[in-house]
């Protein structure tokens, strides 16, 4: 496509739908819903409880009697008393004020490959079978629960060619947690932890490849990128020493660019005798077309609720898959999912080398039940298809998002990306005053999710990171691409306009932000809102 | 006939016109082109070892019900296993609510595309501190074991010392999971759990042991309400009492359903309070329906400032009458600092806590109280049958919630025995803590809370006197 052809494809697709463009003349639904504490109703009932028969009263008598004195609560707890339908309407209100990925367009969301989630998926994990099962049933009991955890197992062997693997992890982070403990107990059975106390993180990767090492017990050395944005590989070099214990790194990081000297990294750190996981939340753009364990890697991990398909839930529930090598497997937490002989599967317990515990009971299943399920719809040439479409997805938008005014791409120019970008807004700013914030705060005047600028500390200047994973349609890259064209132009011609949004959102802009930092006037409960913000002494 | 192409539901674009037509726009001849940033050597040229798709919805929905097909649930089986994961009555609002496609699909979207989101989160938060009698609440995550341990490494920063002391009944599970954060000994940064002994008769924590164990090192002294094994703590405000005297903090960890109607941590004296979200409304899930909080104390900040978990405020809008949730303090946590941030945050269990917010309003004050009276009343009836099965005794018996311990040892049979007869009558027998709690010899857990009814009660007595004959 010329340059000119792009650009007149922009500005018809920067018009609205009715004009033949790709824009929604959208209005976020605004309930104007009160808090559910002050919709009470002293005396209303949303549900009864299942009170004990007369059997039961007969023998045991009143229940509270059986609380010893100054156990008893003195009072209720005031809670909202309201009707089972009021109730109901008003969460329903709220999540109509929430623009979930159903409905909106979550290209915005980089970094968390926010792709459609099967709705037969759903059916699954709330069938009684899923969702009405106890952790600790006999094994018996969960044959098929547990079939479906040890084979999706074996299938993120194969993506990852790893040896072994767990579930446990109750997300991403938590993955990453895992792996510390595991390079931990790993050297603590060398007794080498007095030696070794440093783990590398680069800083585009995610903050938890430098939290969780922290919260393991070790130090945490930074490398910064070089003028490529890879991680600077003679300070990498550098940072490794006999004190290394391994590295909590990324590839491709968030800025989509894959480095391919990667293998070189792991050499360094084998060299000194320290270990290499990488941080694979972010897979969608290399299922079948690169592995971790090729690389050198001893360990990594996923996400089942980014690339695997699982919904989001706002936030969770979640789960982390951690692979690792043969060498590292005796050290992954308890329990373990085994297949016997027989075919029976089995919860190994007794690993007297495990890290011990990270999360409680089993796991998060839901999210390995929806990750089989996808596995199995897509068989090996789907997820390569998977990794195809999103780059392609990804490498189309750019073409789009890097010919509107205003928007720049740092770092390995003549390079492309993976599955996602790190663009800049650093010229719009300096141009028009209007940077990523404000366009954040804009984007959902079009119904289309507030784009993921970066982790902190940004290092690309007013970045943003979208994510167009396999899920969107061509007409969905043009739609993104035009609500960023479009509010490129109101930057440019009417900057106030845009720094002022949102315009058309369920609430306008939030002030009084001090209170974000200020003990007299932060109110994380309503009891605390009453006291601190409307004076109440009560 | 069949279409062998791979046209996948999926993805819209893996249609050939759109491919090509995309990758016409960009030049190139195909994907590969992209994939050239890759060099050959990291290539994976291999086939994944994954079976061939099963493309039907029908198909692949047959497929996966059929595995589960296999299991047996809690509807269809008599169920008494609690030990941290509990079988409540679950509204049927709180599905309704919880399935919504927005919620279930959102994520970490702005303050304004997902206001509602933030102000049910608000809600939550707000709800539960009523509960536990405290004024902050933080956004929860993974399960309670974990808030456990988080709760006592806030107690290090904030005292700056090095040692906790837990009840010995503590559920060792969630002791696992605090020793993993709390770190081994080898390592300089570790916090030293210490078991405090426990009453043989009621299972309380002995005040004489843990004042004995007392110094200038305690970081915080944490205990369970009910304890693991069920009892009810009636020491709370002595334990608080005492790490107070000491220069430490007071953890209280808690079941938040009984809160109806036992006293809330907060006017125990506790200064923080962990515990699990799951028995306000979430399945089970197998385990995966647990969720942790952490609460404190905010008449002195530093609580909030040491709290590693995401914070919301209640703020207002330019809009008179309007509310706007935002998150506080981000420098504070991983996702403003890396490892400067107090501990990490990401993605666990948000679903989880729409879940319970819609639960706290469905039940409301009397609904607590009402859960309460009936989780003691059941249990209290079915430990009253059990006990009068030759054999068989209940320990730790002068109060519970809706736990308790009975002891096998005078039936000749094993808890693993005994439970392996049980599933013959379709009913899933009590926790066995045989191997948790050697000492309370051949003992198993039994839950029995406002789910269960007298008929269900009965049913589990003759079902016993058959396994025990």
């Amino acid at each position: 496509m010329t340059e000119d052809a792009l650009q007149a494809k922009l500005e018809n697709i920067g018009r609205l739908r009715r004009d033949g463009g790709s824009l929604r003349d959208y209005h976020a639904p605004r309930w104007d819903e009160p808090l559910i504490m002050e919709q009470s109703v002293p005396g209303e009932r949303g549900i009864k409880v299942s009170q004990p028969e007369p059997g039961i009263v007969d023998e045991v008598g009143d229940p509270l009697s059986l609380i010893p004195e100054g156990s008893r609560r003195e009072g209720l707890p005031d809670l909202p008393e309201l009707s089972q339908y009021q109730v109901m309407r008003h969460y329903l209100r709220l999540s109509q004020e929430t623009l979930g990925m159903d409905f909106g367009s979550d290209i915005s969301e980089g970094t968390c490959t926010m792709k459609y989630s099967p709705k037969m998926h759903e059916e699954m994990v709330r069938y009684h079978k899923a969702s009405d099962v106890h952790p600790w049933q006999d094994e018996e009991t969960m044959q098929g629960l547990l079939e479906i955890v040890y084979e999706t197992g074996e299938y993120l062997k194969s993506i990852s060619g790893m040896d072994a693997i767990s579930l446990q992890p109750g997300g991403g982070s938590h993955a990453v947690f895992t792996n510390a403990c595991v390079m931990r107990k790993y050297f603590e059975e060398k007794g080498e932890l007095d030696q070794r106390n440093e783990v590398i993180a680069t800083i585009f990767s995610h903050p938890c490849d430098a939290a969780t090492p922290k919260v393991a017990g070790f130090k945490v050395v930074t490398v910064m990128p070089d003028e490529n944005g890879y991680p600077d590989l003679k300070a990498f070099k550098a940072a490794v020493s006999e004190k290394t214990v391994g590295c909590s790194i990324t590839n491709p990081e968030d800025t989509g660019i894959y480095n391919p000297q990667i293998d070189k990294y792991v050499e360094i750190l084998h060299d000194a005798g320290a270990l290499a996981f990488t941080d694979q939340a972010n897979a969608n753009g290399i299922l079948g077309i690169a592995r971790a364990r090729d690389a050198g890697f001893d360990a990594c991990h996923f996400n089942l609720h980014k690339t695997f398909s699982s919904p989001h839930g706002c936030e969770g529930p979640a789960t982390g898959a951690y692979l690792c090598s043969e060498e590292l497997a005796p050290f992954l937490p308890v329990p373990v999912v085994t297949k016997a002989g027989d075919g029976g599967y089995h919860l190994d317990f007794e690993r007297p080398r495990s890290i011990g515990r990270v999360r409680g009971f089993l796991g998060t299943w839901l999210g390995v039940i929806r990750a089989y399920a996808w596995i199995r719809s897509m068989g090996p040439d789907g997820l390569r298809e998977v990794a195809e479409i999103s780059v392609l997805n990804n490498n189309y938008m750019d073409r789009l998002l890097m010919g509107i005014r205003g928007v720049s791409r740092p770092y390995a120019e003549g390079h492309r990306r993976l599955d996602q970008v790190r663009y800049s807004l650093q010229t719009m700013k300096e141009e028009t005053g209007v940077g990523c914030e404000d366009v954040h705060d804009r984007m959902v005047d079009f119904g289309i999710q507030s784009f993921w600028l970066s982790h902190h500390p940004w290092v690309v200047p007013e970045p943003f990171t979208p994510e167009p994973c396999e899920t969107y349609s061509k007409a969905d890259l043009d739609e993104w691409a035009a609500v960023i064209k479009k509010i490129s132009d109101e930057a440019y011609s009417d900057p106030d306009f845009v720094k002022s949004a949102p315009h058309s959102s369920s609430a306008t802009r939030l002030k009084r932000l001090e209170a974000l930092e200020d003990p007299d006037q932060w109110a994380f409960t309503w009891r605390a809102y009453k006291r601190k913000v409307l004076g109440d002494t009560a | 006939m069949a279409d062998t192409s791979f046209i996948h539901p999926y993805i819209p674009n893996s249609i050939p016109a759109t491919k090509e037509a995309m990758l016409r726009e960009l030049g190139m001849d195909s994907v590969e082109e992209i994939y050239a940033e890759i060099p050959e050597r990291l290539r994976f040229r291999g086939r994944l070892d994954i079976p061939a798709p099963i493309v039907a919805e029908r198909d692949l929905k047959r497929h996966v019900k059929g595995l589960l097909d296999r299991n047996t649930s809690c509807e269809d089986n008599l169920n008494f296993l609690g030990a941290g994961c509990w079988q409540h009555h679950v509204p049927s609002v709180v599905d309704e609510i919880i399935n919504r496609a927005e919620f279930v699909s959102a994520y970490c979207g702005g303050n304004y595309s997902d206001l509602g989101k933030y102000q049910v989160r608000f809600e939550f938060n707000s709800q539960l501190a009523e509960l536990l009698d405290l004024d902050g609440v933080a956004n929860p995550i993974y399960d309670w074991g974990d808030v456990a341990g988080r709760s006592f490494r806030m107690a290090k920063r904030i005292t700056g010392r090095s040692r906790v002391l837990v009840p010995g009944t503590m559920s060792p599970m969630r002791l696992a999971q605090a020793r993993t954060l709390c770190q081994p000994e080898v390592m300089p940064t570790h916090i030293k759990i210490e078991l405090v002994d426990y009453d043989q008769d009621s299972g309380r924590m002995d005040l004489a042991d843990l004042r004995a164990r007392m110094s200038d090192d305690v970081a915080a002294v944490y205990w369970e309400n009910p304890g693991y094994l069920g009892f009810i703590e009636t020491e709370g405000a002595q334990i608080a009492q005492v790490a107070h005297a000491g220069g430490a903090l007071a953890i209280a960890g808690v079941d938040p359903i009984t809160l109806g109607v036992l006293t809330p941590p907060g006017s125990l004296g506790a200064d923080i309070a962990v515990g699990d979200v799951q028995p306000l409304g979430v399945h089970m899930h197998a385990g995966g329906g647990t969720s942790g909080f952490i609460a404190f104390r905010d008449d002195d900040p530093v609580f909030a400032q040491e709290c590693p978990l995401e914070l919301y405020t209640l703020l207002e809008t330019e809009t008179p009458g309007q509310y706007g949730v935002a998150e506080a303090m981000m420098e504070r946590t991983s996702y403003g600092s890396r490892d400067e941030g107090k501990d990490w945050v990401g993605t666990a269990s948000g679903l989880w806590t729409i879940a319970a917010a819609v639960y706290m309003s469905l039940m409301g004050p009397q609904g607590f109280r009402e859960v309460g009276e009936s989780c003691i009343a059941r249990s209290h009836y079915a430990a009253n049958r059990l006990s009068a099965l030759p054999g068989l005794k209940v320990l730790f018996t002068p109060a519970f919630f809706k736990e308790f311990v009975v002891n096998f040892d005078g039936t000749g049979k094993t808890v693993s025995q005994v439970n392996k007869g049980l599933l013959e009558h379709s009913i899933f027998g009590g926790k066995d803590l045989s191997a948790e709690f050697p000492e309370l010899g051949e003992s198993a857990m039994y839950c029995v809370t406002e789910y269960h009814s007298q008929a269900d009660v009965i049913r589990l007595e003759s079902a016993l006197k058959e396994v025990l004959s």
